[in-house]
Formats: structure tokens, C-alpha cells, sequence
């Protein structure tokens, strides 16, 4: 099976019904894209097939042929998206684990809107779970980044 | 093609660094290694070790090892910081590395919110004493007198000339130098510190924000085999019958082993089990669901969680075992003008870490080495010890990032499993743990009924107050008989009580454990504040006081605590009562601020059950002193929380972003488990199974949140943790303020949908 992941084309041997996710890490090595509940409730795996988010848990490497994949180390070219950049400036993360799948999801999220409201942002982040408590500033720096995807346009290399 | 990714990851951080103008070698830490790979404890070549903790490189990186856990609270950031400011180390040149588990570096059980009280002084010292290195090393090359050199800003001056040497230069002469005693440290006063108590960012951040961070399910090395384990549901039972034959057939399946329960107590073994190993997770977890397994009967089998509670309800509210009895409660009791009580429930609880429990081992006959994301390295290299055989020191413990800890991660059952399947296959093994598996198989928070009882005299002061607690102790975990809550439970909010009441007694109750139990954020602290707090509100209102006057009337005069008494020692989280007093002056002080967040006046419609209302709630634990604020609104029956606040003196907070970046985190922890968190057990086996079930506070929930911190100089308390116990009642006490409706049983999804 013959997938484009992050820009680049990657040859695998995988049974077809393996989910994106155990074929990202188990195969490909790309751990960023993390493993939270196998059953789409958390959002910890976050990824967009053709610009669009999908939980890589429940979708099946066969899906994704003949589309864009990208994963939280394929977001930015040069780990520099307006949403990195905020995540850092608000000091986002505590234990960092499901940030992957929340900046996936929130990258999403401005592309089609880049001046979300709260309840927008409610509204696209649901499905993603901290259990940290991160959730406050996860919503300012949405905001914040917000402003500079309006600017410079999206800037994800898929 | 693993090749491909990390190149690319290599040529992002090295752009990120020029982009975030973050120095190389600084911030991103260790993280500019690929993969699990980096060596997470070795030296780099040429370094200097001036101590256990400190190292100097020739081009001045200085590396300074972090021996506690990082899993959130942010201490890879917060202990370096102590270390960096006593050294007058340059914080963009220094790397930190997350330390081996070593019984050298004194304990690294990164749990009761201990790390920072704990090594706050040790680390300034472990600075200060290189620093005095630095300084006679640069006297020596000189040959002038040590009070002459000056260590600043990663160089050591010669004062009256001005000439200096870079940290690098001086590095291998100050590791020869002798270590100074701590008669000579001089350590800096506060008024020239440099980072602590600035809100330095956090180091991890950047390989966070890019996936480059390593997590124990993170973990590849060559060769490895992964094990999903389907494990006995019931504590006790173990594999009657297994048929295997179909789980074999799987494509990438490699082999199929047993793992042995141990007997009662559970201590840390693993569970009984059989563990599907395969090429990769997918096919190991799609294997493990065709095993047929047949379980052997257990004790634990007729436990249904609601039945207990039932149980324990009724007994609280019967005579126990007296733990202190000050005064004469049943004289108050039977002379008060007005006598009150009320029982409160919390269910089990499941501590949901987001990265489920994970841990990889390479055994052989005479070693074993883990990379796991562990709280307590040092107890895993004992108990992976005496589960092989093998002396402490042969196991090698690699600490990777945690992802969330709260208490799962510092019983290492799971890394057990790892070294055994390990040793059987003569090749490493990742256990990796579905969250399922967590869910089912965890150290649960106990479930708890506790009695409360009160007389008021007619000016509505408290005269008399009896508290009866039953709860499965943490104890039954470690050894067989115990069955009622231990001393230790009871110092964590109940036997602690800080009120001016003259006659006061604490009893227990018998509690006999179904499950393992086990220590979860902020632990007994959870049912016994939510009493505590919840009843003194309901006190206020019987007495017909806002809450706040009636809580500084209780508390009463600013005064230092001892609550010991006969058999009954207070355990002050293991601090001294001199160093860290329980001090009601400080409590009143949280309290006032906390009441001035909130409008105690607003009540909602009693009739009607709609409305807004104001609850706060203050308690002490792990030696700071936290209040929270709630305003919630209820209409038709639906909970909404609007605002939530808290106040928080936690001594001298080292990092205050940290800090308040914990105490956001404690009050979204708090409000999981106030409105939604309940496991629950049918015939022994736990019923819920992942996020549907166990439901978490998602950011709809999520309310504005605000966070004042005393300033303080006092010494540095528990930050992890003591948020978390004043948000339950501070939400009842809103409910009761907005709709009249007192609830006593969390969560309160039981009485009111969660908006």
C-alpha cells in the first residue's frame, strides 16, 4: 500500500484494516500521534486526511489511500504554525501527551475559521480530551494564533 | 522510511530554535535527539562533574539532571531553575537530563506533591557548591584569594581587575576542587535570585508542540515485541481454562503467555493474565479479542459497588473506632440549641492518565533494563528486582515523560509484566496498556461514606462536631487484615480538623477493600474535604451566617494546630509541624480572599430549583492552603458551572506560571470528578470501560478559570495536589446556593445534567 504521508510517499506491508494510528507509530516511527483510547473518544490521535481532522484510531490505513496525510510532525515545515507558536507563548502544556491531537484539531479549526468564537471553539474542540486541564489556555492561544493564520493564511505542507 | 520522519523532525527543531530565538543546547533539552534513543542519563563527552546533579561542559553547557518524574507539574523545569539561580548558571545554556532511577539522589517517588519542598534546599546547595568550585577553581588559576572571585551569569570574575573565565573553561579544574561543606555554601538571598520565582517556560514545550516528546508508549527499541494482556476482572481470579488456538492464528502473532497472579495482598504484582505478543500493537490487540478464557471464582466476586456504598452508609452511622476525642462531643451534642448531620458519598475512582500506563523491558539472566513512563524509578528497580531475582542495582530504570501520572504511574504492576515477558522470550517487550485495560484494571481512588454530626448553640457557633469516616484503605493494597481507613488517610483532612471547637471526635468505620486501591491526586483529601466542607456550609446555613463569617467564626483565632492525640500522631504529609505548622491564620487569609471572588449573598429560586449561587470551600493539604470560588447556574435541572476561582498559598512559589498552571489543572481534575466521575463495580468486575463511561471534563465544561497566589516567603509546599479538594464542595455549596438542594453523593450527573 502505497500512502502520502506529511508530503512524502511511503511504500508499507500492513494488513488493510490496520488504523492509521498503529501504522504511523509502529511502522513509520512517528510517534507524535498518540494513543489515548482506540475508540475515538479522545482525540489524542488526531491527524488530517486531506486537510480535513479524522481520529487515526478508528480510520483504517486503506482509507487513506490516494489522500494527504498529515500528522502533528507534518503541520508546519519548520515547527513554526502560528498555533505552535502560540502554544508555546501561553505555556499551554502540562504533561504534553494529547497536545498533538489538540493542535490538529484546533489547525483545523482555523482554517476554516480563523476568528472562532468561544463556543466555535467549544464546538471543535470537544472531542478532545485533557485530562491535565489544560483547556483555558488552550482557548487563548487558539485565539491568539487565530489572528495570524488571518494574516499569512494557512500554512500547513500537506 | 523511520528515516525520512526523523530527518525531517531534526531539520523542523533546528528551524524552530532559530525561529522561537531559543538557544541550541538550551530549551529544547535533550529532545534534539531522535527518538526514545537519547541517552536520557549519560554524560555528554568531556563533562565536568562537579556533583551528583551538575556537570560543565568545555563550550559551558551546563547539564543538571532532574531525578523526579515530569508528568505535567512541570518539574524537568522547576528543579533545574533552583539549581541554575544558586549557580548563576546562564538558564539558555543549560540542558537538563533526566536522571537514571539511582537510590544516590535520595528519593524519587514523585508523588505527594513532595518534589519541590522536598529538594527546594538540597538543589540550591547542589548550585551553590559548584558555584563555590567555580569560584576557588578561577582564586586558584589566578592565585588570588577566593573571596576575590565572584561566579555571574555563567563567568566567575575577578572582582578588582574585572578579568573573568567562561564556566567552560573553569569546568575541569572545579571538579578537582573539594567539595565544600555546607557550613561554607553561601546561598543567595532572595533579592538576587534570577529565576526563582519567575515564570521561566516550561523546557519540554517545544518537542511537545511538534511530537518530538518521548512518552513510555513512545518506546521503540530493536527487536521489541509488543503484549496487550487480557487480565482476570475480578481481584482473585486467576485463568481456570484457556483456549488460545484461534488468538495463534492471527497473522504477526508470535506467542501467547501466562502471567501468574500473585497472592493477597495485591501489593504491585501483576494481575493474572494472558499476554498476546506480536509485531506491532494492531495485531496484538485484534489477537488478544479472540483468547476464550474461563476465570477461577474469587472473594471479590459478589461486590457490587452500589451495595457497598449502601453498607457503608448505614455503618457510618454507628458507633466506630475512636481515632481522637477531644471534650465531650455527646454532652454538646445533647445540650446544643440545634443539632445537625449529614452522610456523604464519593464513588470509586479511576485515574484515566492520558497516556495509558506503558512500559518496555529487556531482560536477561543477570540484568534488566526499562524505559517506562514511572513516578518512582527507584521502586521499580526493586520490585522488577524481586519479581526476576536480581539485586536493585541490575535494573536499569530509563524515566520517560509521563503522560499524566496522578498516582496510576508510581505503582509499577505494569512494568512487572514488561521484565517477565521480557525474561520469557529472550527478547524486549512493550506492554502496552488499551485504555480499557486502564480503566478495568487500576488502582482505584476508594469509594467512601462519611458521617458528619454538629450541635450549635444559639448564637449558631459550633459546639460539638462527630465525623465518622469508611473508606477501603490503601493499606489493604500492602497488607492482609486491614479494614478500616489507616492514621495516614485520616491525617489528610479529617483527623486535621482546624476549628475552634472544644469538643470533637473522629471515628472510623470497618471498610473491607474488593479491589486495589490505590493513591489518586490528592487522595483521602477528596471524600474528606468534601464532607468537611460541604457540612460546614450546611452549618452556616442552619445558623443562618454567610458562609465566610461563619467559617472565620469556626476556625476560630490565628493559632498553630497540633491535631495529635493519644495514639493518634499526625503525619503533616512527613514535614515537621515547626516547619511547616497548620496555621489557621493563613487558612482565614485564603479564605477571605476567596469569599471576596464571590457574591455569598446570590440565591437562586428554593421553589423552582433555578437560579445562580456562590459556593467556596477552603481546606489545607499537602501543607498549602487553597480556597475555591464557584458560580454555577441551574435550570431545569441542568448544571452549569459559570466561573470558577481559586486562591492558593503555597509558600514560596518557585515557578508561578507552574504553579498556577497546576491549579487550573486541580480545578479541572476536580470538577471530573465532582460532576462525572464514578467507577462502578458489578459481581467484582468494573462495569465502565473507556471515555463514554468514564466521563472527563471537556472544554465546553470548562469554565473561565482565575488563579491568585499569596505572595509568600514561607517555605515551598504541595502544589500538585492541593487544588483538587476544595472544588467538589465548593460546587455543592454553589448548587445548595442556587437551588436550596443540598447534594450529598458525588457525582452530581447523579442528580443534574452536566452542562
Amino acid at each position: 500500500m502505497q500512502l502520502i504521508i506529511n508530503g512524502a510517499t511511503h511504500e508499507t506491508d500492513v494488513d488493510e484494516d490496520m488504523p492509521l494510528l498503529w501504522l504511523l507509530r509502529d511502522e513509520l516511527q512517528m510517534t507524535g500521534t498518540k494513543f489515548g483510547c482506540g475508540r475515538g473518544l479522545c482525540g489524542a490521535c488526531t491527524i488530517h486526511l486531506d486537510g480535513r481532522p479524522v481520529r487515526a484510531c478508528l480510520t483504517p490505513a486503506s482509507a487513506a489511500r490516494g489522500k494527504a496525510v498529515t500528522t502533528i510532525e507534518g503541520l508546519s515545515k519548520n515547527s513554526d504554525h502560528p498555533l505552535q507558536q502560540a502554544w508555546i507563548k501561553h505555556n499551554v502544556p502540562q504533561c504534553g501527551y494529547c497536545q498533538s491531537g489538540q493542535l490538529m484539531s484546533a489547525a483545523a479549526l482555523l482554517q476554516d475559521n480563523p476568528n472562532p468564537t468561544d463556543s466555535e471553539i467549544d464546538r471543535a474542540m470537544t472531542g478532545n480530551l485533557c485530562r491535565c486541564g489544560t483547556y483555558p489556555r488552550i482557548k487563548a492561544a487558539i485565539k491568539s494564533a487565530g489572528q495570524f493564520v488571518n494574516a499569512a493564511g494557512g500554512n500547513e505542507d500537506a | 522510511m523511520p528515516d525520512s520522519s526523523k530527518q525531517i523532525r531534526n531539520v523542523s527543531r533546528r528551524s524552530f530554535l532559530k525561529l522561537t530565538g531559543l538557544a541550541a543546547g538550551g530549551l529544547v533539552l535533550g529532545s534534539a535527539l531522535p527518538g526514545w534513543q537519547r541517552p536520557w542519563a549519560s554524560p555528554t563527552g568531556g563533562n565536568s562533574e562537579l556533583n551528583l546533579f551538575i556537570s560543565i561542559a568545555p563550550d559551558d553547557t551546563v547539564s543538571i539532571i532532574c531525578h523526579r518524574s515530569e508528568m505535567g507539574q512541570g518539574i524537568r523545569t522547576g528543579l533545574p531553575q533552583v539549581v541554575a539561580d544558586e549557580l548563576e548558571a546562564d538558564w539558555q545554556k543549560v540542558q537538563v537530563v533526566q536522571g537514571l532511577g539511582d537510590k544516590r539522589y535520595g528519593s524519587q517517588n514523585t508523588d505527594g506533591s513532595r518534589s519541590i519542598r522536598r529538594f527546594y534546599d538540597t538543589m540550591r546547595r547542589m548550585g551553590a557548591s559548584a558555584r563555590t568550585m567555580l569560584e576557588n577553581a578561577a582564586a586558584q588559576q589566578w592565585q588570588v584569594p577566593a573571596g576575590e572571585c565572584k561566579a555571574t551569569s555563567h563567568r566567575v570574575v575577578h572582582t578588582p581587575t574585572g578579568r573573568s573565565f567562561r564556566f567552560g573553561e573553569l569546568a575541569a579544574p572545579a571538579a578537582s576542587q573539594p567539595v565544600p561543606g555546607d557550613k561554607d555554601l553561601q546561598l543567595k538571598g532572595s533579592d538576587d535570585f534570577r529565576y526563582i520565582g519567575k515564570p521561566v517556560n516550561t523546557v519540554d514545550t517545544p518537542a511537545m508542540v511538534t511530537g518530538a516528546a518521548d512518552f513510555g508508549q513512545d518506546v521503540s527499541i530493536d527487536n521489541m515485541l509488543i503484549a496487550s494482556i487480557e487480565r482476570a476482572p475480578v481481584l482473585g481470579s486467576s485463568i481456570k481454562k484457556l483456549d488460545d488456538s484461534a488468538a495463534r492464528k492471527v497473522r504477526g502473532v508470535v506467542a501467547i503467555e501466562r502471567l501468574d497472579g500473585g497472592a493477597e495482598p495485591p501489593l504491585f504484582h501483576p494481575l493474572s493474565g494472558v499476554a498476546v505478543l506480536a509485531t506491532n500493537t494492531w495485531t496484538a490487540l485484534k489477537a488478544r479479542r479472540k483468547l476464550q478464557i474461563d476465570w477461577s471464582d474469587s472473594d471479590h466476586l459478589g461486590h457490587n459497588s452500589d451495595a457497598y456504598l449502601e453498607k457503608m452508609q448505614q455503618r457510618v452511622r454507628e458507633p466506630g473506632k475512636t481515632i481522637t476525642d477531644h471534650g465531650d462531643v455527646q454532652k454538646a451534642l445533647a445540650s446544643a440549641s440545634r443539632d445537625h448531620e449529614a452522610v456523604y458519598t464519593v464513588p470509586y475512582l479511576a485515574h484515566a492518565t492520558m497516556e495509558p500506563p506503558s512500559a518496555t523491558a529487556m531482560t536477561t539472566d543477570s540484568s534488566c533494563e526499562i524505559w517506562a513512563c514511572v513516578q518512582d524509578p527507584q521502586s521499580v528497580q526493586q520490585h522488577v528486582g524481586n519479581a526476576l531475582g536480581l539485586e536493585p542495582e541490575q535494573v536499569r530504570v530509563n524515566v520517560t515523560l509521563l503522560g499524566g501520572g496522578f498516582g496510576r504511574k508510581s505503582k509499577p504492576d505494569f512494568v512487572i509484566e514488561a521484565a517477565l515477558l521480557s525474561r520469557k522470550m529472550k527478547r524486549p517487550v512493550k506492554v502496552v496498556w488499551s485504555r480499557e485495560d486502564d480503566i478495568r484494571h487500576d488502582y482505584y481512588h476508594a469509594a467512601s461514606a462519611e458521617y458528619y454530626r454538629a450541635g450549635l448553640d444559639s448564637d449558631g457557633r459550633v459546639t460539638g462536631w462527630l465525623q465518622r469516616a469508611a473508606f477501603p484503605s490503601i493499606g489493604g493494597t500492602f497488607s492482609a487484615g486491614v479494614d478500616h481507613p489507616a492514621g495516614f488517610e485520616l491525617d489528610l483532612g479529617f483527623a486535621d480538623l482546624p476549628f475552634a471547637v472544644d469538643n470533637h471526635r473522629s471515628e472510623t468505620q470497618q471498610a473491607e477493600y474488593h479491589a486495589r486501591i490505590g493513591w489518586l491526586r490528592s487522595v483521602a483529601n477528596i471524600q474528606n474535604a468534601f464532607g468537611r466542607c460541604s457540612f460546614a456550609d450546611e452549618l452556616a446555613h442552619a445558623a443562618g451566617k454567610p458562609a465566610d463569617r461563619f467559617l472565620l467564626e469556626l476556625i476560630g483565632p490565628d493559632r498553630l494546630v497540633d491535631p495529635s492525640q493519644g495514639d493518634y500522631k499526625y503525619g503533616n504529609y512527613g514535614e515537621p509541624l515547626e516547619k511547616f505548622p497548620l496555621d489557621t491564620g493563613r487558612l482565614k487569609e485564603v479564605l477571605r480572599r476567596t469569599a471576596a471572588r464571590a457574591d455569598l449573598t446570590l440565591r437562586g429560586d428554593q421553589q423552582s430549583g433555578n437560579g445562580e449561587g456562590w459556593g467556596i470551600a477552603v481546606h489545607r493539604s499537602f501543607l498549602s492552603y487553597v480556597g475555591i470560588a464557584t458560580r454555577v447556574r441551574v435550570q431545569d435541572n441542568r448544571l452549569e458551572i459559570m466561573e470558577m476561582h481559586a486562591v492558593a498559598d503555597v509558600g514560596l512559589a518557585v515557578n508561578p506560571d507552574r504553579v498556577k498552571s497546576q491549579m487550573e489543572g486541580s480545578m479541572i481534575f476536580g470538577m471530573s470528578l465532582a460532576l462525572l466521575g464514578e467507577i462502578r463495580m458489578e459481581d467484582g468486575a468494573v462495569s465502565n470501560s473507556n471515555f463514554h463511561d468514564y466521563q472527563l471534563l471537556r472544554m465546553h465544561q470548562s469554565p473561565p478559570l482565575e488563579v491568585e497566589l499569596v505572595d509568600s516567603q514561607e517555605a515551598p509546599a504541595g502544589v500538585g495536589e492541593p487544588g483538587v479538594p476544595p472544588v467538589a464542595p465548593s460546587i455543592a455549596n454553589a448548587v445548595f446556593a442556587a437551588t436550596g438542594k443540598r447534594y450529598r453523593e458525588l457525582p452530581l450527573k447523579k442528580h443534574l445534567s452536566i452542562g
